[in-house]
């Protein structure tokens, strides 16, 4: 009868998805859920673990974990979660990724001409680490109006990167629309589309390599938008490497991100291979409970539930931007399975006065046990077979740290394991 | 059951703000924070440059239009209403219906006898004779367009001498002309029309063989499994039985689908006046509302609510299934199908675009891959490039193959040299691009279900 699983995890991103691939690895046959297509796609693809504490720039993460506030989801799951998260990262993205030789943070240059602190970065990235000393030429196109060339080298100058740092925008070569999109890019230079130049019809790599051949001078790396090719990426950077005589690395871009894409396209392959059954279309908006138990979840479309039975549940549903966490002007609350969000009656109390100031709605979320189940305003388990993991825990604020990606694998990971061990008892 | 509180952005309906005859998309239009990811997963923007895409088509036409001197840009007509974009949107923006409208809105407007009349009336002839000259302009590919979205008349006409229209469609000379004089593309070949309708068949085996007030549907079979492939829905009938099932088979016209993907709301609307006047008498009967194809199920479940305002249409929307999906959520078929082999036979499945959203897109390969003798692979989440009607006009022609292309070489690819799919006009194009046997998932579990089959 109906649709049973031992496992169902709610919502598709980086948490969820560890979650599942976590369980199915205890044998249980698993069941993810999400609303809508996977929120990787909005991600930089850098995976972070923890890159500030107390607003100082942290150099090891692995140092860190163990002075963090006792409510942190770092400190509920340990150390040793947060490595095996980590490892199975490293498993699903194999030789996409690098940061695997070092606990220590790898400082990345951003679109936005910051540096961020991170602990994985994908392979296409890595030539272009902000504390190697080299001169590096950034390159923005024109048309792509989310990566300011000499504005991004100017904020890294000024932040005291080492190597000089310059930046030049050029026309992307070829007549394409003005409002392309990223994919666009990147599909002309996997398939070396052939594009109209000045000196006539060349394909399009080499045409773009040219475009910068009087920019280069004694650049030693060159770094580009992410969009140079979604499936032969090595390809595009090998050719434009080989023409430009120098390093080429691509600088993570906001949404729609390539990176991200290609990270939630290997957490798909590893699901698929997992046995995962992934469900997506529909919110997860009512529940079946009973004794204490979850015992099913169902989606809803325009009016009509569709219920999906388990044993264990895994809430993965995001935190205040991914709407696991909501609010209204009254309260803060988890709307899945209205879990108790601990937060002050008073909503004056909610944030601080200054924009960049501490706000304590940046740690709202779900309050959990060691076994990572959410627990009412008594701080009693909400229920047996309920854990949380990701965005949607409290007691982390994830932009400031720079802990998000880390936080998602390390819960995620601790979740999956004890919700299959759970199941298969 | 949940207590959790519901929150007003989640519970947006359109149709609470008809106050005026205008539908009021401001709410969904202020949603959209141009992430462009809609943009991404677009299979037409990716093939066509010419094509602005799903968020210029949306939220930002719809602001724009807003300003009274900006007609609906002819671009909305490339869409194919695949509605990926939906799926794909992380703030929730009704970008379909956004889409749905404009496109009724671009048509309506193109209306121009109308406005001729009326700068007749006004005393401006020569106005009136500007207005019809340029109206002209686009009127073939207008008729086209209605000829495809009305596929339900030409196959009832076609149904009264089927062999005679199965030879005049694909009559060499006839196809030159079609697409010569309306556009329709001659590289395709239309689809046969079987001997006998479904519907014929069902009135000759004298309608319901099982009678049970407790399990009862009502088979909304489309245009497609009437006139084209009767096979599917009486796969349908005959496993429903086997259930147990009482079917009920309301008289019925076409969801809308080809209406909407070509603007032409005022046809899909009096369509679904008595599709939901049938529907919901049956629900009111006790019935659960059943659809063989997805972008019928889609129709009823959602566009119907989203478009139209009309007298039991969210009870329908909230009553309507899929074929195998229903039984999925009601009978045990996992293990009725454990039990079950069928004679071997590889497959390659191919999720339509409106399964996507409805969470249907890995369904059939969930179920099959553990009944004896199957062996069924899933092709990949790219679009099948036809999208109903886009497909069959000639400008699109080489886009919807260009869109196909992908799922074309992953069908060779595949072990299987038989495809699945659950949409007919998917299953055109699958059979276009690889000459494949294309099955219905209603077929297979027959197969492997009903006794005798």
């Amino acid at each position: 009868m109906a649709i049973e699983d031992d496992v169902c995890v709610i919502g598709g991103g980086l948490a969820g998805m560890t979650a599942a691939l976590r369980a199915a690895r205890e044998g249980a046959r698993v069941r993810l859920l999400s609303h809508k297509k996977s929120t990787l796609r909005h991600a930089s693809g850098l995976v972070d673990i923890l890159g500030y504490a107390d607003g100082e720039l942290v150099a090891d993460p692995f140092d860190m974990l163990s002075l963090l506030p006792k409510t942190h989801p770092y400190r509920r799951v340990g150390n040793d979660a947060v490595r095996a998260g980590l490892s199975l990262f490293d498993d699903v993205t194999g030789d996409a990724y690098r940061g695997t030789h070092t606990d220590a943070n790898a400082l990345v240059a951003t679109h936005g001409g910051t540096v961020k602190p991170t602990a994985r970065y994908p392979a296409r990235v890595a030539p272009g680490l902000a504390s190697r000393d080299r001169k590096t030429l950034l390159v923005g196109f024109d048309s792509l109006t989310a990566f300011d060339a000499p504005l991004a080298a100017d904020h890294l100058a000024a932040a005291g990167v080492p190597g000089t740092t310059r930046g030049v925008t050029v026309a992307f070569p070829g007549d394409f629309r003005a409002d392309s999109r990223v994919t666009r890019f990147a599909r002309a230079l996997d398939d070396d589309e052939t594009v109209e130049t000045a000196s006539g019809s060349t394909p399009v790599r080499r045409a773009l390599a040219r475009t910068l051949e009087s920019h280069l001078g004694n650049a030693e790396r060159v770094g580009f938008p992410a969009v140079l090719g979604e499936e032969e990426s090595q390809e595009v950077r090998e050719a434009l490497e080989s023409s430009l005589g120098v390093d080429v690395f691509e600088v993570p871009m906001g949404p729609p991100s390539l990176l991200g894409l290609r990270l939630e396209a290997l957490f798909q392959e590893a699901l698929d291979e997992a046995g995962v059954r992934r469900t997506t279309g529909n919110p997860v908006t009512e529940f079946d409970a009973s004794d204490g138990r979850i015992q099913s979840v169902s989606t809803d479309r325009n009016g009509r539930p569709t219920p999906f039975h388990a044993d264990e549940f895994v809430l993965a549903t995001g935190g205040l931007v991914g709407k696991g966490i909501d609010s209204d002007r009254e309260e803060v609350i988890e709307p899945v399975f209205d879990c108790h969000v601990p937060h002050p009656d008073d909503r004056y109390e909610w944030f601080d006065d200054e924009a960049f100031g501490d706000h304590p709605f940046a740690r709202f979320g779900v309050d959990v046990d060691d076994d990572l189940r959410p627990l009412d305003a008594d701080g009693g388990a909400e229920y047996d077979n309920l854990r949380a993991a990701g965005g949607v825990l409290g007691g982390a604020d994830f932009a400031a740290e720079k802990s998000g990606s880390g936080i998602s694998l390390a819960t995620g990971h601790a979740a999956g394991r004890a919700a299959g061990a759970a199941a298969n008892q | 059951m949940s207590d959790a509180p519901t929150h007003d952005a989640d519970e947006f309906e359109p149709v609470d703000v008809f106050e005026t005859t205008e539908m009021d998309l401001r709410p969904g239009a202020d949603d959209c924070y141009k992430c462009s990811t809609c943009d991404t997963s677009c299979p037409v923007a990716e093939v066509d440059d010419e094509f602005p895409g799903p968020k210029f088509q949306g939220p930002e036409q719809w602001r724009l239009k807003r300003k009274e001197d900006h007609e609906i840009d002819d671009s909305i007509t490339s869409c194919s209403n695949c509605m990926r974009c939906d799926d794909a949107c992380p703030s929730s923006v009704p970008l379909s219906q956004m889409h749905n409208t404009a496109r009724g809105e671009y048509v309506e407007n193109q209306r121009f006898g109308r406005e001729a009349l009326s700068a007749l009336v006004d005393g401006s002839p020569r106005e009136a004779l500007e207005i019809v000259r340029e109206g002209q302009d686009g009127l073939v590919e207008r008729l086209r367009n209605r000829i495809l979205a009305n596929y339900h008349t030409s196959a009832w006409l076609a149904s009264y001498a089927p062999s005679v229209a199965n030879f005049v469609m694909n009559f060499g000379p006839a196809r030159w002309a079609m697409a010569k004089t309306m556009g329709v593309t001659s590289e395709r070949e239309f689809p046969a029309f079987a001997d006998h309708t479904f519907r014929e068949w069902w009135t000759a085996r004298g309608g319901a063989q099982v009678s049970n007030p407790d399990k009862r549907i009502a088979y909304f079979h489309g245009c497609y499994s009437n006139f084209n492939t009767p096979e599917v829905g009486k796969a349908m009938v005959r496993v429903y039985e086997e259930f147990g099932y009482e079917i009920l088979v309301p008289p019925q016209k076409c969801s809308g689908t080809p209406m909407f993907a070509n603007g032409m709301l005022g046809d899909a609307r009096r369509h679904a006046e008595t599709n939901v006047k049938n529907l919901a008498a049956a629900i009111e009967n006790g019935a659960e509302i059943v659809a063989s194809c997805t972008s019928c199920s889609m129709a009823l479940g959602q566009e119907y609510p989203e478009l139209f305002d009309l007298d039991g249409i969210e009870d329908v929307a909230a009553h309507t299934y899929e074929g195998v999906e229903y039984l999925r959520l009601h009978e045990d078929l996992e293990d009725a199908l454990d039990e079950a082999s069928v004679e071997g036979s590889e497959l390659a499945y191919h999720a339509p675009c409106h399964a996507r959203n409805q969470g249907l897109d890995t369904q059939a390969v969930e179920l099959f891959s553990d009944l004896d003798g199957v062996a069924i692979e899933d092709v990949g989440d790219s679009c099948s490039g036809i999208s109903g009607t886009y497909g069959w006009k000639e400008e699109k022609y080489d886009y919807s193959m260009e869109i196909g292309e992908e799922m074309f070489e992953h069908m060779e690819h595949a072990d299987g040299e038989t495809g699945m799919t659950e949409c007919p006009t998917c299953a055109m194009q699958m059979e276009h691009g690889t000459g494949y046997e294309i099955r219905h998932p209603l077929e297979l579990l027959e197969e492997a279900l009903v006794t005798g089959s």
